[in-house]
């Protein structure tokens, strides 16, 4: 495991396969979320701390699960280390700060249906990863996250002023704007390529 | 719990329409991807040819139709304080069910849609209908529910894999749809196009709205 390969898998899970525009994971708070600067920039940070630790979670789990033979479990598994997670961030977050707390609202449950998440936990597994490089991975996926939400805010903040036919507004707008996002993520597929 | 109080429930439903009205309503007028906009990651992700949107579209129907099922059943005894739990755990267990079906079926089908059918634990449409319909009504009224909803996500799949696959595989099913000189429109296929036909579609709904 060199230093190279961890950055490679770094650039890889943020930019070349971006978790939003590449993957099409953690969708619906992409357009949920992603109508101011500031929550989104939060927003990702949060999804962020949950994916380092459920992929520290369920490379615990997937291994003890190998050991005592029972893979079908692990889908279960998974997803109840997330709803954990994501409780203790909600309750971390509503005692530090009840204002983002509110501003967050109903997204902050439902990082734990973020498919960011649990795809994540499972393209790890898949892949084979060991601890430093699932740690990476969470850490590059995270990453992408919070650089698709905070870029897709401040095309929207912009795109408030600006004049568009009703028929638009709202869901198809974003979504135009998603796929303009994400031809330009495009650019970066010969980055990693090794 | 025995087949027999389903059935009759079930039958009991369709007779009196306002329950005829829980089908229909999940097929077009509140369509779970048009309308509501839930469950976007599959919808994008695995919408690239109409073969895999249809596959998918039926595997994310059937853990719908068996999660509102048990839900509802369970719905008397399952505390207030741990059913968001208690519901992702019924879903994940359909999930793995149906994960494994699949691969039983076809294992080309399999690799194709990859981990998006671990995903349709996450899918928010599931978990949607788990808590603001099934936990609240009959096992009957639940089922046609789940049916509705499970077809009219499995339509609205299927509409955007179709148009996806004629345009950028020239194809349809796999069976060529164009004469030999079609130039593919690469860009439906990658992710880009996914987010450009669902705008599309959307628009389309739009408009049917405004004029109706």
């Amino acid at each position: 495991m060199t230093e190279e390969s961890l950055w490679y898998i770094f650039i890889n899970a943020s930019l070349v396969n971006n978790f939003v525009l590449a993957y099409f994971l953690g969708i619906c708070p992409f357009l949920g979320v992603s109508g101011k600067m500031e929550t989104a920039s939060k927003m990702g940070g949060a999804v962020t701390f949950v994916m380092i630790v459920a992929s520290m979670c369920a490379y615990g789990i997937h291994a003890l699960l190998v050991a005592v033979n029972a893979p079908f479990l692990q889908l279960i598994s998974y997803i109840v280390v997330i709803a954990s997670t994501v409780q203790l961030v909600e309750m971390f977050i509503k005692k530090m700060s009840p204002a983002l707390f509110r501003a967050l609202g109903i997204f902050l449950p439902l990082i734990t249906t973020n498919c960011a998440i649990l795809g994540l936990a499972l393209f790890q597994t898949n892949k084979g990863y060991g601890f430093f490089e699932s740690f990476v991975y969470a850490l590059g996926a995270g990453a992408g996250f919070t650089l698709a939400l905070v870029l897709m805010a401040g095309l929207r903040e912009k795109l408030d002023f600006a004049e568009v036919p009703g028929i638009v507004k709202g869901t198809v707008l974003t979504l135009l704007v998603a796929g303009i996002l994400s031809l330009s993520f495009m650019g970066f597929a010969g980055l990693g390529s090794q | 719990m025995s087949n027999q109080t389903k059935h009759t429930g079930f039958f009991a439903s369709l007779e009196n329409s306002p329950s005829t009205n829980e089908f229909i309503k999940g097929l077009w007028r509140e369509n779970p991807v048009f309308v509501q906009v839930l469950g976007m990651c599959p919808v994008l992700a695995v919408s690239n040819t109409a073969e895999n949107a249809l596959a998918m579209g039926l595997a994310t129907a059937f853990v719908l139709l068996m999660s509102n099922i048990l839900v509802s059943t369970l719905r008397n005894f399952i505390p207030k304080q741990v059913r968001i739990a208690s519901y992702i755990l019924i879903i994940a267990t359909f999930v793995t069910m149906v994960d494994y079906l699949i691969q039983a079926i076809s294992v080309d089908l399999h690799k194709a849609l990859g981990a998006f059918i671990s995903l349709i634990v996450v899918n928010c449409l599931i978990l949607g209908r788990a808590e603001a319909f099934a936990s609240k009504n009959t096992i009957g009224k639940s089922m046609l529910d789940a049916l509705g909803m499970g077809f009219g996500f499995t339509f609205a799949l299927f509409c955007l894999g179709a148009v996806r696959e004629i345009l950028g595989n020239g194809s349809f099913f796999g069976i060529p749809f164009f004469p030999e000189n079609f130039q593919e429109w690469v860009v439906m296929i990658l992710p880009a196009g996914g987010f450009f036909t669902l705008a599309m579609w959307l628009l389309i709904f739009n408009a049917a709205k405004n004029k109706g």
